[in-house]
């Protein structure tokens, strides 16, 4: 159970304190609700690009990073195709710095040109680094286009191609900045060694005066019903075969996602799941198989992965998984193995209730679905589910017709 | 009105206070410390066992034995163990290391009935099963493959290799050696390695006394010593070749990693040095992240670290930039160490450096997790808390002259090996 208390700036700022005596450390996470599924087609992986050039100074504050170090604190940030989160971590007795360069940042950037052109570097080695020099690492510029032919989940969080970060100009980040980057947009997390009125006064302050902008109004094409499978193939230079299947599942906050992930699990979590005991250990088809979900705010992704053992056929390896997922809408799960994916998923949450960082970023990210005291009740929604579910859940997931199968052949 | 050019007052960092274990030693020579700290009715322990005597002609005996220590008992087969560790919400790792290898169970408390004599079973009567050891190989060797393709990998390995040949700490095995790996001499390394008098548990969470009575109960009987395990090591082969260039005619990057070996954390020298490396490389703002990522914009991004192990240290460079780029980072990289020899820090960067320092090490204290791994950290390396006593007192008084010392007594480019993997 985590406790916190949530309050509004008139800008429209959205503010939740969870008190935390433990620790003499504090956390100030900043959510900001735009990501790669929000950008224009032709200038992809713009939200990420924008997330490094936060780091490069603001309108008052020319280092972003020096002053925090100074007081002892660490931050980083991450874009998905849904989200950008910022987060701050430092001694709780220096939290208005965090207050002061969140702030300003949010107010507006210092827009420099240098600092563009250097991150457009870095996001390029970023870009090959993670994507195109390791086996594998394209496997989601080509999954994604094959799974969404619609919605802006078709292309990654770094981008389609590389040349869509090198044409990037200042005046698309300063339009993007202003669409994106206001009060109304953002939901700010303080967490650990702090009191609620203390941050209701440092909010007011350095918060407070920004204008609350415009809000961004979300209306994102919607990936319309797969009607027949997909498949493609691709030769390239890695050292063994590989096998993606991509199932179109619900959106994280639907009620079926929680199913759905309870599958997963029973699927690929842990030494004792399914796919892992008969592919990797009984039948012995495959060195490593994998079932997890994108957990994607708009329809998702449900994604089973794996490389066979040399000598096993490509056809002979899917064969075998497409046997466990029939097996799954044929014959109702067991109570005990259901329980078992209960139990972790509950001792999951526990460990995660460890970490302060965690507790403020879940926080954020569950005010964004809707209600951040949606949290506390995570667990209880997967309890709720009964071998029924997961057996109509399955029948629904996992048709032929709803797959979009990638192929990787080693060269 | 609010000046937002003014940075708001901060203050220095103080009251960095660590938890002290308590420790018992078990009657069969094992000793038990335990944190007993958090709100969560949940443990975390770990089974700590010092590396056997490093074998050249056999390099991946520990490893094996490690990994597979959950693949089957005499009385429980691998997915029985799983079944139970799963079924209780429980997670079990083993991992090894260059001196030690462990078992960890992260558990709830009221499961830990049914997961300690699981334990218990895998630390005692582990049989290697040979079925599972055939797919151990296999996939070992499929996971292999995919690593030797990836740059970063191969630089790390060739760096270890050269540093530390011939022993655990340079291993560096090639496909076949996975298919040398005979049963029996899992099960004899086992019998001598996994023995209480070369075990160290430490347990941490909510342990009141009946948890611990509980932990003590299931570790305490029924498991003995057969012998004294040998733990020496044997000496580092080092290789006379300083450069080592592999090179991948298609790579977009070229991984670099460079270094030499070092003091380790039992010498008075390291906690100063952990200052020197945090200037160079060791954090976001440092000098080659400034240099190179944020000013050339070479590479998403490039660091150095210090690494302690116990029969020696290293510090290392490492990257992966632009293959076009790949002469100009290494000179820029040259061009910081000598620099760092050469000139004074300034004090607003000492400064900086000394609060991020003080910053991360209370920052590290997050939970009573951290505070055993800040334990083990200076246990296993044969020294106690006094350590972070010398190393908060080291930060706060180092001065740019002992930084400009010590760079110079420590960091001599021209005897470091550097290895480049990609284009040159």
């Amino acid at each position: 159970m985590v406790k916190f208390n949530w309050f509004t700036l008139d800008n429209g700022l959205r503010v939740i304190v969870h008190e935390d005596k433990t620790t003499p450390m504090a956390v100030l996470n900043i959510l900001y609700d735009v990501g790669a599924r929000d950008e224009d087609p032709n200038q992809t992986g713009f939200a990420h690009l924008f997330e490094h050039l936060m780091f490069g100074g603001s309108v008052n504050i020319p280092s972003y990073d020096e002053p925090l170090q100074r007081v002892g604190g660490e931050n980083n940030a991450f874009t998905s195709n849904d989200v950008t989160n910022y987060y701050i971590t430092l001694p709780a007795v220096n939290i208005e710095t965090a207050f002061w360069l969140e702030s300003d940042r949010m107010l507006s950037l210092a827009f420099s040109e240098k600092s563009l052109e250097v991150q457009r570097n870095v996001v390029m080695e970023e870009f090959k680094q993670r994507y195109l020099n390791q086996p594998y690492g394209d496997v989601w510029l080509n999954l994604r286009p094959l799974a969404y032919k619609t919605h802006p989940y078709r292309w990654a969080t770094i981008g389609k191609e590389l040349s869509h970060i090198e044409e990037a100009r200042i005046e698309d980040v300063k339009a993007f900045f202003k669409k994106h980057y206001n009060p109304q947009n953002a939901i700010m997390v303080v967490g650990g060694d702090v009191d609620t009125e203390d941050v209701k006064k440092l909010a007011e302050k350095w918060f407070g005066p920004i204008p609350a902008g415009n809000k961004y109004t979300r209306d994102l094409p919607q990936e319309p019903e797969q009607l027949e499978a997909r498949r493609e193939t691709v030769t390239a230079k890695v050292p063994l075969n590989s096998l993606y299947i991509a199932f179109h599942m619900a959106a994280r906050i639907d009620e079926e996602y929680y199913t759905t992930d309870l599958i997963s699990d029973l699927l690929s979590r842990g030494n004792s799941s399914r796919m892992y005991r008969t592919l990797v250990k009984d039948k012995q088809l495959f060195s490593e198989v994998h079932a997890y979900t994108t957990e994607s705010m708009d329809a998702g992704l449900f994604i089973v992965d794996g490389k066979p053992v040399a000598g096993v056929t490509i056809e002979a390896a899917e064969a075998a998984i497409w046997e466990e997922l029939e097996k799954l809408k044929n014959e109702m799960v067991a109570v005990d193995e259901l329980t078992k994916v209960k139990n972790k998923t509950e001792s999951t949450m526990m460990f995660s209730e460890m970490s302060l960082l965690d507790k403020a970023m879940n926080l954020a990210f569950f005010e964004l679905m809707g209600d951040a005291e949606m949290f506390n009740i995570e667990v209880s929604r997967y309890l709720g589910i009964t071998p029924q579910h997961i057996q109509r859940q399955a029948q629904q997931l996992f048709t032929k017709q709803n797959s979009s199968t990638l192929i990787y052949l080693a060269e | 009105m609010l000046d937002r050019t003014l940075t708001p007052e901060f203050n220095p960092i103080e009251h960095i206070k660590l938890i002290a274990p308590g420790h018992i030693k078990l009657e069969n020579d094992c000793n038990l410390y335990w944190f007993n700290s958090g709100e969560q009715e949940l443990v975390r322990i770990e089974w700590i066992f010092s590396n056997l005597r490093f074998d050249p002609a056999k390099p991946l005996l520990n490893i094996a034995v490690n990994t597979m220590l959950n693949d089957g008992t005499n009385s429980l087969t691998g997915a029985q163990i799983a079944d139970a560790i799963d079924y209780y919400g429980a997670f079990l790792q083993v991992d090894y290391g260059f001196d030690h290898s462990q078992v960890t169970l992260y558990c709830l408390n009221k499961h830990l009935k049914h997961t300690l004599p699981v334990i218990k079973d895998i630390l005692t009567q582990s049989i290697f099963p040979e079925k599972e050891l055939n797919t151990f190989i296999r996939n070992q060797q499929q996971k292999l493959q995919v690593s030797l393709q990836k740059n970063d990998f191969l630089a790390r390995r060739a760096f270890n290799k050269a540093l530390f040949g011939g022993t655990m700490y340079g291993i560096s095995p090639d496909i076949e050696d996975y298919a040398k790996i005979q049963r029996d001499d899992l099960l004899k390394h086992f019998k001598l390695m996994y023995q209480p008098n070369n075990c160290t548990m430490i347990a941490a969470g909510k342990i009141d006394d009946d948890i611990l009575k509980e932990i003590t109960l299931h570790f305490d009987k029924d498991w003995t010593n057969n012998s004294i395990p040998d733990i020496t090591q044997p000496d580092f082969t080092e290789a006379e070749q300083l450069f080592n260039y592999i090179e991948k005619p298609d790579a977009l990057q070229s991984a670099i990693r460079l270094g030499t070996k070092l003091i380790n954390r039992t010498h008075p020298d390291f906690p100063a040095l952990q200052v020197v490396n945090t200037i160079l490389g060791g954090y976001f703002g440092s000098r080659l992240m400034a240099n190179i990522r944020e000013d050339k914009g070479y590479t998403y991004g490039i660091g150095s670290g210090m690494s302690s192990m116990k029969y020696s240290g290293a510090i290392f460079i490492a990257t992966e930039v632009g293959a076009d780029v790949t002469r100009q980072a290494m000179a820029e990289i040259e061009k910081e160490i000598k620099i760092l020899q050469t000139e004074l820090v300034s004090e607003e960067e000492l400064s900086l450096v000394k609060n991020y320092m003080l910053g991360s090490l209370l920052g590290s204290l997050e939970n009573v997790f951290s505070h055993a791994d800040k334990f083990k950290n200076v246990y296993l390396s044969g020294l106690d808390f006094e350590y972070y006593d010398r190393y908060t007192e080291v930060i706060r008084n180092i001065t740019a002259k002992d930084i400009l010392t010590l760079a110079d007594q420590y960091l001599n480019f021209d005897q470091f090996y550097r290895v480049i993997v990609g284009k040159y």
